[in-house]
């Protein structure tokens, strides 16, 4: 509290101004700085992310870990688990491809053009992030079945209850992802790099692929891989038109309740513990694109 | 006279072409669902409707939802407030990691949020006989109702005020300070003022999954009726039930609450302008 200066020069610049002249190490738990409340705050934000979210995920790893190798491996890998996988993560990939062909001309409308009830439509987009799950299910399962209004239109080839159900579902949860990842990115998207390449002759679709795109790679990525990461660990939105049948269109996290209402609680951990790492290695992918793509902005 | 085309813009029919894939597409993934819902609920007239959402049974799933988001949103705010007090206006190691690991339950699979704490406080649990044997109830009952809730909506807040705070920096808070305020002066005259409306943004966001968790709810509450039922659970027993106008009545007030989610957010963006990062 008696120098405010001297901690303002080091927040601006941490690791340099006083560890590149003086040669002194980061101190680990905290710089010198004006404004209190540091420890207080830090110790709840600690505290509470510890015993809300990282204790109870612990738990799961130590009770999936309580079994033996050949347990674990036969309800997380069974023949079974394997069919649910490959329908969340092939549903979930489908679906996030579906919402990046679509989410970039999306985005670029948004971004560039204008349109009647543009704002309703900006709106409309988040509704996915908005509207729960389960009613988003229900409507769906509605619309898909074979009576409903795009079943029927497509009778007798079948989409609720099928695959197909799944990747609809999935489709509808992931839409914003890829469009709101990418709007900024437009937005920023200089104009004199186009007009530049305008200007030496570059066609409007050389520079859609030459120029343009190339700038909103890391974005899209970003958005596709969040989109997907929804969509592997979702649930509400698919059980209503999934149909839900062993081997065919059951997904990974019904499974793992079907094992819950087994009181297989370790064979309900095993499943878990598979998704979670899948999980968490996609977490790493999308922060290493974004590291990436900064380096590069 | 022919309007000259700037060389970024794209030609008409281009435009054209593209609004009309892209019109198309929300259309359908989009508005038909919404449509549908309140077509489905209005399927036998407004009055059966109606009856469905007063129900005994509705009217306590609708009780049990507000208790949660009750509970839940201002705890979660208060989290996020905390961590961004200290992530956005200080510094120190593992940064960066800390930022990852609030962000974690945005990566976790609704039901894996469930489960986890089925394991520690459930029966088989951790703390399973401790519970029951001092006559706790936590799973299946409300506690755990809210401990999901408190899971899945963990990040919002904090998501929205950490970027928000780093980007107004220090200084305010520095000269408040240093001509005597306290921290919690400090924080009520200074920060709070600028936050405001990131905070309401977060809060509202927080407060619509809130309501709507279904996964997560779903493997703790043990779907007793009238009792650990929340709205969309109980959109869900009376699907499973084939009483389709009450799911589609109940999903309607879920889907109103869902609008008026996304109107408040419009308003929000357009008072204060600016670029957010996408969040679940």
């Amino acid at each position: 509290m008696t120098v405010a200066a001297t901690p303002d020069i080091a927040a601006e610049a941490p690791g340099r101004a006083l560890g590149g002249t003086t040669g002194r190490r980061r101190p680990l738990i905290r710089r010198r700085s004006a404004i209190p409340g540091f420890a207080l705050t830090l110790g709840v934000t600690v505290t509470l992310l510890s015993c809300i979210v990282l204790i109870p995920l612990i738990a799961v790893m130590i009770r999936a870990a309580g079994q033996s190798p050949a347990e674990f491996v036969a309800t997380a890998f069974s023949e079974r688990a394997f069919a649910a996988y490959e329908l969340s993560f092939g549903g979930a990939l489908i679906a996030a491809l579906i919402n990046g062909v679509f989410g970039l001309p999306t985005a670029w409308a948004m971004v560039r053009y204008n349109f009647p009830g543009k704002a309703l439509v900006n709106a409309l987009i988040d509704l996915p992030f908005a509207l729960p799950t389960a009613v988003a299910g229900i409507a769906l399962a509605t619309i898909y079945a074979q009576h409903g209004w795009i079943g029927a239109l497509v009778a007798p080839f079948k989409i609720a209850y099928t695959p197909l159900g799944v990747i609809v579902a999935l489709t509808f949860i992931g839409l914003p992802f890829v469009v709101r990842t990418l709007e900024p990115i437009i937005h920023d998207l200089a104009k004199d790099v186009e007009e530049a390449a305008a200007s030496l002759g570059a066609g409007r679709l050389s520079i859609f692929w030459r120029v343009i795109l190339p700038a909103l790679a890391p974005a899209w990525l970003t958005g596709f891989a969040m989109a997907f990461a929804r969509g592997v660990g979702e649930y509400g939105s698919v059980i209503f038109i999934a149909g839900n049948m062993p081997y065919k269109s059951e997904i990974a996290p019904l499974l793992i309740i079907i094992q819950l209402e087994q009181y297989n609680y370790a064979g309900a951990a095993a499943i878990a513990v598979v998704m979670l790492t899948v999980s968490f290695l996609l977490l790493f992918v999308i922060n290493a694109v974004q590291a990436w793509a900064r380096r590069f902005a | 006279m022919k309007h000259a085309r700037l060389a970024t813009e794209d030609s008409p029919w281009v435009k054209a072409l593209i609004l009309t894939a892209v019109l198309g597409f929300l259309a359908l993934i989009l508005v038909l669902p919404l449509v549908a819902i309140f077509v489905e609920a209005l399927r036998k007239g407004l009055a059966a409707a109606l009856a469905a959402i007063g129900d005994a049974d509705a009217i306590a799933a609708i009780k049990l939802t507000l208790v949660t988001a009750a509970i839940a949103v201002p705890f979660n705010a208060a989290f996020g407030i905390c961590a961004a007090w200290a992530i956005a206006k200080h510094q120190f190691r593992f940064k960066s990691v800390l930022i990852t690991l609030i962000d974690l339950p945005f990566s976790v699979s609704p039901v894996v949020a469930g489960l986890i704490y089925v394991l520690v406080f459930g029966l088989q649990g951790w703390f399973g006989q401790w519970l029951l044997d001092h006559d706790i109830k936590i799973i299946f009952a409300t506690p755990g109702i809210v401990l999901a809730t408190l899971f899945v909506t963990f990040p919002f807040v904090a998501r929205e005020l950490i970027p928000l705070m780093q980007e107004q920096g220090v200084d305010e808070e520095e000269a408040a300070v240093s001509l005597g305020a306290s921290g919690l002066r400090t924080f009520w005259s200074v920060t709070a003022p600028n936050i405001r409306w990131g905070l309401l943004y977060g809060v509202l966001l927080c407060n619509a999954r809130a309501m709507g968790e279904f996964g997560a709810v779903s493997v703790v509450s043990g779907h007793i009726r009238g009792l650990t039922n929340t709205m969309p659970l109980h959109v869900e027993i009376l699907y499973n039930e084939y009483n389709f106008v009450g799911a589609f009545a109940v999903a309607a007030v879920l889907c109103l609450l869902a609008v008026v989610t996304l109107a408040v957010k419009t308003a929000l963006e357009l008072a204060q302008p600016q670029a957010r990062p996408v969040r679940h």
